[in-house]
């Protein structure tokens, strides 16, 4: 690790300009992704900007019926807290499914949205990898390609996105919450993650700072989220679903369908939430709807059975809410 | 870059001066000469770091110490009350529940911020492998672990189950 300095920020006001005015300098909130690249020296920054103790700390009901997730909220705060358990439940259960008590205890809001890719050539500098070091090509091609994205990838990089947290703000219609040196403005979680240039994860400029999730207000359909992994408990997934499904009449009136461990991105399957629409609350239409998702699948050799695996997870989910309807 | 830190460490009180580059684990181990938490993985991944940290359990190797100011820190050496075992370190005992040791004070600290965390709830030995899965034994001594913790959970031993 590299020599730093560290302060700790009173005010979000603080917090912004003395990062944007430092291209060396980081934000660090629980510090468990960051410390990690620091000490492999995949990150460097010469100035640590503490902003786990700024005000953020707070699930608030906004007056629209939904909520506000400060960005310090702690991961394990959030799986808990009566009104995301009660109405974001595949946000609780997303949460409790990432990492270890232990870590998410440390864990924050704002921290897992930027969480970096696990893709193991991003870790090791040995290896060539655009996201780690632009220009230097993408071992996973190729290479182990295990975790690797099956969809929207690019030839300069297959890397998915790590986050379960994220893939069930995506279902719930998350919006960022961001405060930059020219202001505040708000992104979708559908545009905020970017895969252009691999080196940039997100559309943030440096500087700007996350300072909380807002959530529209729960549509009322049953929700839920199914991660699949190489082990029962504490492994990333392979790949995740969060759904809600609201079944009227024996056809589907509602469905939103996000996925995990399949994208740089938490990933709407607007193809099999298309397909679903009018359809019938059928186990061939969730297998049809999965199909149509697929075909715009691009696996690579190493990842190919990423599509069996999403489509009987995705199957298996959209089973199960209309069971329980 | 030094930086002056405050904290409380099983108790008493410690001002320090420290790399901002230091994680808590190494204040805790090579500043303080308390050798009871273990550096297993360094990347968060074995638990063996493990303290309670204002009461709550968390992996000490990814955290630094420099924002730790003000905190209060226990690790397992500092759970005991003068000969009194904690429940869970006698759980431990009891059960058999370690061989080499290695993973243990991680362990016993984990359980002890998981069994605050489930508040009393009645747990089945499904949910306790769950909420003690961020702790990894490299002796696999997690039949006896489980059964530690259930011992601890329902506040009397139960006899070995294993
Ligand atoms: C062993 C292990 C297993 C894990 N398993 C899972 C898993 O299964 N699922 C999962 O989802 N995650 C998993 N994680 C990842 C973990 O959830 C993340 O490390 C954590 O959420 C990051 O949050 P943090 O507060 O510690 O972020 P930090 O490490 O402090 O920061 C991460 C990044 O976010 C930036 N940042 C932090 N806060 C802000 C802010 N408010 N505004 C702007 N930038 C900010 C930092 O500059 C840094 O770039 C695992 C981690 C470990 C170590
Ligand atoms: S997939 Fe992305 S992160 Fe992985 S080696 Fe290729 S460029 Fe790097
Ligand atoms: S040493 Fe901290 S988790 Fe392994
Ligand atoms: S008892 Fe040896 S590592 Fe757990």
């Amino acid at each position: 690790m590299i020599p730093f300095a560290y302060s700790r920020a009173d005010t979000t006001a603080d917090a912004v300009r003395a990062v944007s005015a430092d291209p060396d300098a980081a934000f660090i909130a629980g510090g468990t992704n960051l410390v990690d690249h620091m000490r492999l020296e995949i990150a460097t920054p010469r100035t640590l900007v503490d902003v786990s103790r700024l005000p953020l700390g707070d699930v608030i009901d906004t007056a629209d019926g939904g909520v506000a997730i400060g960005a310090s909220v702690r991961n394990s705060d959030l799986a808990e807290h009566p009104a995301v358990r009660s109405r974001y439940p595949a946000l609780s259960t997303a949460l409790l499914s990432g990492a270890s008590g232990q870590l998410r205890n440390l864990a924050t809001t704002g921290g897992n949205l930027l969480q970096r890719t696990r893709c193991p050539y991003f870790h090791d500098p040995t290896t060539p990898c655009n996201k780690r070091e632009p220009g230097t090509g993408c071992s996973a091609l190729g290479g182990y390609a295990r975790d690797a994205a099956i969809f929207a990838a690019t030839p300069d990089c297959v890397a998915t996105h790590p986050s379960d947290m994220a893939v069930a703000l995506a279902l719930y219609g998350g919006v960022v919450q961001v405060l930059g040196a020219a202001g505040d403005r708000e992104i979708p979680l559908n545009e905020f993650y970017a895969n252009e240039d691999p080196s940039h994860d997100t559309v943030l400029a440096h500087g700007e700072l996350i300072t909380g999730v807002r959530l529209p207000p729960p549509t009322g359909a049953p929700s839920t989220y199914r991660k699949v992994r190489d082990r029962e408990s504490y492994a990333f997934a392979l790949v995740s679903v969060a759904a809600s499904l609201r079944v009227d009449g024996g056809h589907v009136a509602d469905v939103r369908i996000a996925c995990g461990g399949v994208a740089h991105k938490p990933w709407r399957a607007a193809r099999a939430e298309e397909a679903l629409r009018g359809a019938p609350a059928s186990a061939a239409s969730y297998e049809a709807a999965a199909d149509a998702e697929l075909a715009a699948a691009d696996p690579l050799p190493g990842n190919e059975f990423k599509r069996r695996l999403l489509r009987g997870t995705l199957t298996a989910v959209l089973s199960e809410l209309s069971e329980e309807q | 870059m030094d930086a002056s830190i405050t904290m409380t460490v099983d108790g008493r009180e410690h001002t320090l001066t420290v790399d901002t580059r230091t994680t808590l684990l190494d204040v805790v181990r090579d500043h303080l000469n308390n050798w009871s938490p273990k550096k297993g993985c360094d990347h968060g991944q074995c638990g063996a770091c493990t303290m309670l940290v204002d009461g709550r359990r968390v992996t000490t190797c990814l955290s630094l110490a420099v924002a730790q100011d003000g905190r209060d820190v226990v690790t397992a050496a500092g759970l005991a009350d003068g000969d009194q075992l904690h429940p869970v370190q006698q759980a431990f005992i009891d059960q058999d529940a370690f061989q080499c040791g290695y993973c243990t004070p991680g362990q016993v600290c984990s359980a002890v911020g998981m069994l605050d965390e489930a508040g009393g709830a009645d747990l089945s030995d499904d949910e306790i492998r769950e909420r003690m899965s961020g702790n990894l034994c490299r002796c696999g001594a997690y039949v006896n672990i489980v059964a530690a913790v259930r011992q601890a959970a329902d506040g009397a031993p139960d006899g070995r189950r294993s």
